[in-house]
């Protein structure tokens, strides 16, 4: 668990520096993947167990690690009011419209497996 | 009366109340979503969020200190998010055998998602602020942020809305996917990643690790194609 959460986060702040260093548009811990993609396959093998477990715990309390960041909604809430609105329309169309046009397009130009 | 009132106010400076509420709310959540059963709004991210945002408002505590001790579950998104390398690996001759196709189907996505979002909301008579904000709404909430700040949004206000997409997406993408009679797990995956980030993606990951894998994917390059895209965007849309 510690091994595994030690390397996760080597990998974040590898891409943090990253990123800072050549001002990419991109957050850290989305170059910290990639940093940790490189790493599992110049490496090869399976990743360790203890790895794949903790990774597997992070990925299935996702909804929990956006709970903080989701309550910041309380400091959003007149521009909100006064817009319930459109952003009642505006989030679900578009959400859904680009659902179908990735799904659609993804199935159309992948090869049958 | 009074020893309580003094507690209150010592357990308010502690990071510790922020981050127990978190964690009570969201076992609590939980526990309702489980009774609700398969209703797609059962979500325990989102009754936390009710919940914790109706305890602040009720008890006039400020946001800022309510993060002081959520932020130690914040910072996990971090370590999260770069374990998303994990299925990507698993599937990494997957992903590299419809390479071709992956890049067009989040290009398309994405710009129907931003254009869309943002022309709905300015046609019903969103202010500039709210339509700029609105335009990074499908990619991972720092990315969001970012490119909100880049174009003149408010990158608290593109936070939320990356949440209310993410929801949006976990309720909607069942509907979507039957409707554009898409069965592929490679495609569902990269649909929920590319309009619903890391919250849709988690969700898929659920249904198999496929889905998770090309989720993950498309969480990082639309990530990328959005911080070229929506730029370019904002500035036809004058």
């Amino acid at each position: 668990m510690l091994n595994a959460l030690t390397l996760l986060m080597c990998c974040q702040f590898a891409g943090e520096v990253i990123a800072r260093g050549a001002s990419l548009p991109l957050p850290g811990p989305v170059l910290g993947l990639l940093v940790l993609l490189a790493y599992l396959v110049v490496r090869g093998s399976a990743p360790n167990p203890d790895l794949a477990i903790t990774s597997g715990w992070l990925l299935r309390y996702f909804g929990l690690l956006f709970v903080p960041a989701g309550v910041g909604v309380i400091t959003q809430l007149d521009i909100l009011g006064d817009n319930w609105l459109p952003l009642l329309v505006a989030i679900p169309v578009s959400t859904f419209l680009g659902l179908v046009t990735t799904g659609w397009v993804m199935q159309r130009l992948a090869r049958q497996e | 009366m009074e020893k309580l009132f003094t507690l209150w106010v010592y357990l308010e400076t502690t990071p510790l109340l922020g981050l127990v509420a978190t964690l009570l709310a969201w076992q609590a959540a939980s526990a309702i979503a489980l009774r609700m059963g398969g209703a797609a709004l059962a979500n325990p991210m989102l009754i936390s969020v009710c919940i914790l945002a109706g305890l602040l408002l009720a008890t006039g505590t400020p946001y800022s200190a309510y993060f002081q001790g959520a932020q130690y579950v914040h910072f996990l998104l971090g370590p999260a998010t770069v374990a998303l390398a994990l299925p990507m690996y698993a599937n990494l001759s997957r992903i590299r055998r419809s390479a071709g196709a992956i890049l067009p189907a989040l290009l398309a996505g994405s710009l129907v998602a931003s254009l869309s979002a943002m022309l709905i909301a300015r046609l019903l008579g969103a202010p500039r602020v709210v339509v700029l904000s609105l335009a990074p709404k499908s990619v991972t909430t720092p990315i969001a942020m970012g490119i909100a700040e880049q174009i003149g949004g408010q990158p608290s206000l593109a936070a939320v809305f990356v949440l209310l997409t993410g929801l949006s997406a976990i309720v909607l993408i069942g509907p979507a996917m039957r409707m554009a009679g898409v069965v592929d797990m490679r495609a569902q995956g990269l649909a929920a990643g590319m309009a619903g980030h890391g919250l849709a993606t988690a969700r898929m990951l659920l249904v198999s690790e496929t889905a998770g894998a090309f989720g993950g994917l498309a969480i990082g390059l639309n990530g990328i194609i959005t911080a070229v895209l929506v730029p370019l965007l904002a500035t036809l849309l004058r």
